[in-house]
């Protein structure tokens, strides 16, 4: 089912804390949230699952508007919040049964989701016990269990993997990236890696405005501009020669050694020109070595701190 | 009506599972029976079949316990950020408010179905004026619920259980007595109001064995009020955030 957010705003006092945002998520997209702390990320998060209502404008789930049908909205939505709150005193099988009856699983299906679900987040050995003995990472295996329980078509993860040990990480990861075949997921997170090995689409949100939205490719690209090589000559002692002759390509606009005893550099090109073919034929002509010549690619990072530090 | 009962079933568990329901049933229970049977003016004393006795007593021993069953309603949920989650799944405000008013009013109803023994017994030992004392149990219930109804409004408005236990008792004490003596010292129209307003009057006037539609009308409006309060102080978040 599509999200389809629509100048989409909410003050709290003066504070804008989101500030007309639009944009829509096709079904089968898993979207990551990214954004400094304080971004608007898990406001217009409590947004979208009717937690809060906006100041303006409107989301609409499928055909149904978060103003006019918040009920039918909820149902749709499988939402784990940020810190993850959870009744500590309730057992985890009747917190899931408890779930399940208010998002309206029909009662002949209560007992096989609870099982379902029990198994898919590995609760099996802690299923009886009290949420409150639980550790973390149960914890968190709990609250997507219960975001889950109704198969909704919607995710909505805040911080999904925080608590979670590497393996957890993983087992969640994949988790994700299954249900996003045939559902679509938001989660945010502060973790980049993390987006690029479960999102299909990264939404970069700044002080409440969207600043970057695309694949983490189209963001490279964005962000790059110029290509960026990495060279590494062999069998040449003279360093200088090498600089001096990367210096004369015509397509070239910087060099820079990266190593401080090997012939390695790191050569830019001029904007929408690429280099490799001249590098290449300038060793052949010189008789060097070329033992490597990769494209170095932007960090998530770098794009992150470049759009959110201002 | 589902989402409101699924609400009130697990509340009503939360209960037992907590210990609060069979501390509360063994306090009101072992109160109003030591009352009732041992001392003071008691069923043998007074040697009448009886119940004011038991009534007199759970008057002021619910008026107690209520709000702190009502306590952590909201407050905990406010606290422990339980209610984001409660309130994202496929309910609405009111049905939660409503879902939480009755498993403590059933909570309540069940502490008074535990004591419907004192009234056999008594029946036992001789004449006993049944409609009495089954105006008695509804003023109970009535009353009960309308405290029900202001402790999950004052739960709703904070995150701390005490504050919400003692507002809950403060604003108990006007419709309890302060009200009544109000209505006591002044004459005329003012006079009327207050009396008007306490609950002891509407309480009383049942207990009697009559049930005035009036004194019904101020019960369910109270309760609506508390109800409409709480409904509003957690939509709240809408505005404010």
């Amino acid at each position: 089912m599509d999200i389809l957010v629509e100048s989409l705003s909410k003050k709290y006092g003066a504070q804008r804390a989101v500030d007309n945002i639009s944009f829509q998520i096709k079904r089968g997209e898993i979207i990551g949230f990214l954004g400094p702390n304080g971004a608007g990320k898990t406001t217009t998060m409590k947004i979208i699952t009717c937690f809060m209502a906006p100041t303006e404008g409107d989301v609409k789930i499928g055909d149904h508007s978060i103003r006019e049908n918040p009920e039918r909205v909820k149902q749709l939505i499988g939402y784990l919040p940020e810190h993850n709150p959870l009744y500590l005193d309730m057992p985890v099988i009747d917190y899931l049964k408890f779930v399940a009856q208010l998002q309206g699983v029909k009662k002949n299906m209560v007992e096989q989701r609870i099982r379902e679900m029990v198994a898919k987040c590995g609760l099996n050995a802690e299923k009886h016990k009290k949420i409150g003995e639980l550790s973390k990472g149960f914890r968190q295996r709990v609250g997507l269990a219960q975001a889950m329980i109704h198969n909704p078509e919607i995710l909505i993860l805040d911080e999904p993997t925080t608590g979670l040990d590497p393996n957890q990480i993983v087992e969640i990861r994949n988790l994700i990236r299954e249900l996003g075949k045939e559902k679509t997921v938001i989660l945010s997170t502060h973790i980049l890696p993390e987006v690029e090995a479960t999102c299909t689409r990264i939404m970069i949100i700044n002080k409440g405005k969207i600043v970057a939205d695309g694949s983490s490719a189209t963001l490279r690209k964005q962000a790059q501009g110029q290509e960026i090589l990495k060279v590494k000559i062999e069998d040449e002692s003279d360093r200088n020669l090498i600089y001096a002759s990367l210096r004369s390509i015509d397509t070239v606009s910087l060099v820079d050694f990266l190593s401080a005893n090997e012939n390695v550099f790191e050569v830019q090109s001029k904007p929408g020109l690429s280099s490799r073919r001249n590098i290449f034929e300038m060793c052949i002509k010189n008789k060097w070595v070329l033992t490597e010549l990769s494209g170095i690619e932007t960090r998530l990072e770098d794009i992150f701190r470049n759009l959110t530090m201002n | 009506m589902k989402q409101i009962w699924i609400i009130t079933k697990k509340e009503l568990q939360s209960f037992f599972d907590s210990l609060i329901a069979y501390i509360m049933l063994i306090a009101f229970l072992g109160f109003s029976g030591f009352f009732t049977w041992l001392y003071g003016s008691d069923v043998f004393l007074r040697g009448q079949a009886d119940l004011q006795v038991f009534f007199a007593i759970a008057y002021w021993t619910l008026f107690f316990f209520v709000p702190a069953l009502t306590m952590k309603m909201l407050a905990e949920e406010n606290k422990t950020g339980t209610i984001e989650l409660l309130l994202t799944k496929a309910v609405s405000d009111w049905q939660v408010v409503v879902g939480k008013f009755l498993s403590c009013l059933l909570l309540v109803i069940i502490a008074l179905v535990l004591s419907l023994p004192y009234y056999f017994t008594v029946w036992k030992l001789g004449p006993i004026d049944h409609s009495a004392v089954w105006c008695g149990y509804l003023g109970l219930i009535l009353m009960s619920a309308t405290y029900i109804s202001i402790g999950i409004f004052t739960s709703s408005i904070t995150s701390n259980q005490i504050v919400a236990f003692l507002l809950a008792l403060f604003i108990g004490m006007f419709f309890h007595i302060i009200f009544d003596v109000m209505s006591n010292s002044f004459t005329g129209m003012t006079g009327e109001i207050f009396s008007y307003l306490s609950l002891s009057t509407h309480y009383e006037s049942i207990t009697r064995g009559v049930i005035d539609t009036k004194d019904l009308i101020y019960f369910l409006t109270v309760i609506f009020i508390g109800l409409l309060l709480s409904e509003i102080s957690i939509s709240k978040r809408n505005i404010a955030g």
